[in-house]
């Protein structure tokens, strides 16, 4: 019997794993319980129309086909400026966090606290930052901080709406984000650089590395490859599902001519605002879907060959 | 000698008489220097979060903002308390409910992550490749569409109104796992060869030789852990329906909200600011220090 050998085989195989089957339960457990199900349950749910009060009354594939063929705001306007903002701000907010990372790596152990403290200050103070810093800085009048300094070495010759026009919208937001784009791929990395062994620079030294930027392309990043691909799905999956910042930025919401309507905000639009929850799954599960092939796309890139998502 | 090259001289013997102070090279101080105008600027919100709790009406309205404080009072932290007095409930409450609640989650997540990700790091246990693969998937789905699912899920386990239901969610943290697993690939298998040929048992091994080696690991993400669960309100604004069972930041939001074009607490609104950030504040030095601590002495590799 073939195949009764086969299936002992595997129960053989997983009770020879038994401990790492319990070392994984608990997670597995409440994973399941609060992320797999609802998961599954909101790819569900985009197959039906629901309003969160009424049971869901199924659909089928009626939301996709909408999405696809006639919602003009997904179409016109969320998902061609998510992929250009996630395009700028996906591989922007990854560079930008290794080479911060690595020359603060350089410092030496005492100041390198303070320094780190500085780069990630924008993520610890999360939308309270937006408010303060940069809703003043690119206010639309005169004394906006902007406007006032081009103003004042002659580079324009009236005060730009930066957070008001269309024109301008998606630019700002994109350099408010790629400021504050030390986030978690940056400690990850900061992490993985320190992590690197010391010994490996100076063999790299005696083999006859001469240059620094030699050291990174040649030592630091091949030995820290599982820190550079944590970051990078970070990157890609934070850049794609940004969303707040031009509602933030414009203090309207849609943003105004829908210039930074991102997937996310329609997303909430359809789910949070209008209550049709079954269509804002859809558009989740559109975005779940783009996200994972943009993954893919990075890892064909970048030729990595295992553990890819 | 031209001018110039005076200076250059003089320069040249700064720059020694630093490095000698401070004992860094010339690179770092370059470096230093570079990066101290950006990491000011980078710096800014958590500046204006210190000094806005500090001014007095007077100076909270200005616009554009000053950033720092020109005549500092106590009066904002003196309001907070006052609006607080008046609830049914004591401010006091809230904070014990987040302190309690922020502190035993995080220990949770980096527990149970740490766990998940040392055998599907080092174990090639069948089913690994497809968790790993779930557990990825699964960052990429917007969690505004899960809050329905979620609520039946919190709601039919019957843990509505429980400390159960602000820590239970979120254990499950796959972003913890992902990360704690990419260090843990980092681990030599030699060593851990080695370890069993000594006789160490799977726990022995993961004690003594894997978490040591992934401290920068657990001090980053207890670091993010915190910082999500202690400014989290949506278990508060899902999950319970007992205000003496919701936390600080709920709290705060109700009284911040609306506050965009009205007058009244903004004082207490920006001494609120204060209160919330502190806390992650000192984690993040906490934490953070260890990582850098700790990628001093680690030499196994």
């Amino acid at each position: 019997m073939p195949i009764k050998m086969r299936l002992f085989a595997a129960a053989q195989e997983i009770w020879r794993y038994r401990l790492s089957y319990l070392f994984i339960a608990p997670f597995v457990i409440s994973f399941g319980i609060f992320i797999f199900i609802p998961v599954l349950a909101a790819m569900g749910l985009s197959f039906t129309a629901f309003n969160g009060m009424e049971a869901p009354r199924w659909v089928g594939w009626k939301h996709y086909e909408y999405l696809f063929s006639q919602d003009s705001l997904f179409l016109q306007y969320a998902l061609p400026n998510t992929v250009k903002f996630a395009v700028i701000v996906g591989p922007g907010g990854y560079i930008a966090s290794f080479v911060l990372a690595w020359l603060l790596a350089q410092l030496p152990d005492r100041a390198r606290l303070w320094y780190v403290l500085a780069f990630y200050a924008p993520s610890l103070a999360g939308g309270v930052a937006m408010s303060i810093i940069w809703i003043p800085l690119l206010s639309g009048d005169r004394i906006g901080y902007l406007n006032s300094f081009l103003l004042g070495i002659g580079f324009i010759d009236e005060p730009r709406l930066w957070v008001l026009d269309k024109k301008y919208l998606m630019n700002s937001m994109i350099s408010v984000t790629l400021w504050s784009s030390m986030g978690i791929g940056f400690l990850a990395m900061l992490a993985g650089i320190l992590n690197v062994d010391k010994t490996l620079h100076e063999a790299g030294r005696v083999d006859g590395i001469r240059s620094r930027l030699q050291e990174v392309w040649l030592i630091t990043i091949p030995s820290m490859k599982p820190q550079m691909l944590f970051a990078a799905v970070m990157a890609i999956v934070g850049a794609f599902k940004a969303g707040h910042i031009g509602v933030e930025l414009s203090g309207q919401n849609p943003t105004p001519q829908y210039a930074g309507h991102l997937l996310v905000n329609h997303v909430e639009d359809y789910g949070l605002i209008r209550f049709e929850m079954g269509y804002a799954s859809a558009v989740s599960v559109v975005l779940l879907v783009i996200i994972f092939l943009a993954n893919r796309l990075s890892w064909k890139l970048f030729g990595a060959k295992e553990d890819e998502a | 000698m031209n001018r110039l090259g005076w200076n250059l001289r003089e320069a040249a013997a700064l720059r020694r008489r630093a490095s000698l102070l401070l004992g860094w090279d010339r690179g770092q101080i370059w470096i230093a220097a570079m990066l101290l105008l950006l990491g000011i600027f980078m710096l800014l919100p958590l500046i204006y979060i210190f000094n806005h709790a500090l001014k007095p009406y007077s100076e909270l309205f200005i616009f554009p903002p000053n950033i720092l404080v020109m005549d500092p009072t106590w009066a904002n932290f003196t309001e907070l308390f006052v609006v607080t007095r008046d609830s049914a409930i004591p401010a006091s409450r809230y904070m014990f409910n987040s302190i309690a609640i922020a502190v035993i989650a995080t220990l949770a997540v980096t527990i149970v992550s740490a766990l998940c990700a040392y055998p599907l790091a080092k174990h090639k246990f069948p089913g690994a490749n497809a968790l790993f693969f779930v557990i990825i998937v699964s960052l990429m789905f917007v969690p505004e569409t899960m809050q329905i699912p979620r609520y039946v899920v919190v709601s039919s386990l019957g843990i509505t109104n429980t400390f159960w239901a602000h820590i239970l969610p979120h254990v499950a943290a796959p972003v913890s796992v992902f990360l704690m697993k990419q260090f843990m690939d980092q681990v030599p298998n030699e060593l851990i060869e080695a370890a069993k040929l000594d006789g160490a048992r799977e726990a022995m091994i993961f004690l003594r030789i894997v978490m040591p080696v992934c401290m920068p690991a657990v001090a980053t993400v207890a670091i993010l852990q915190f910082q999500n669960i202690w400014g989290n309100t949506e278990t508060s604004i899902l999950f319970t329906t007992d205000d003496s069972m919701k936390t600080f930041p709920y709290f705060l939001q109700t009284l911040t909200q609306n506050l965009a074009n009205s007058v009244a607490r903004q004082g207490a609104a920006a001494a609120a600011s204060l209160v919330m950030i502190v806390p992650t504040l000192l984690v993040f030095l906490v934490f953070q220090r260890k990582v850098i601590a700790t990628m001093a002495h680690s030499g196994i590799k």
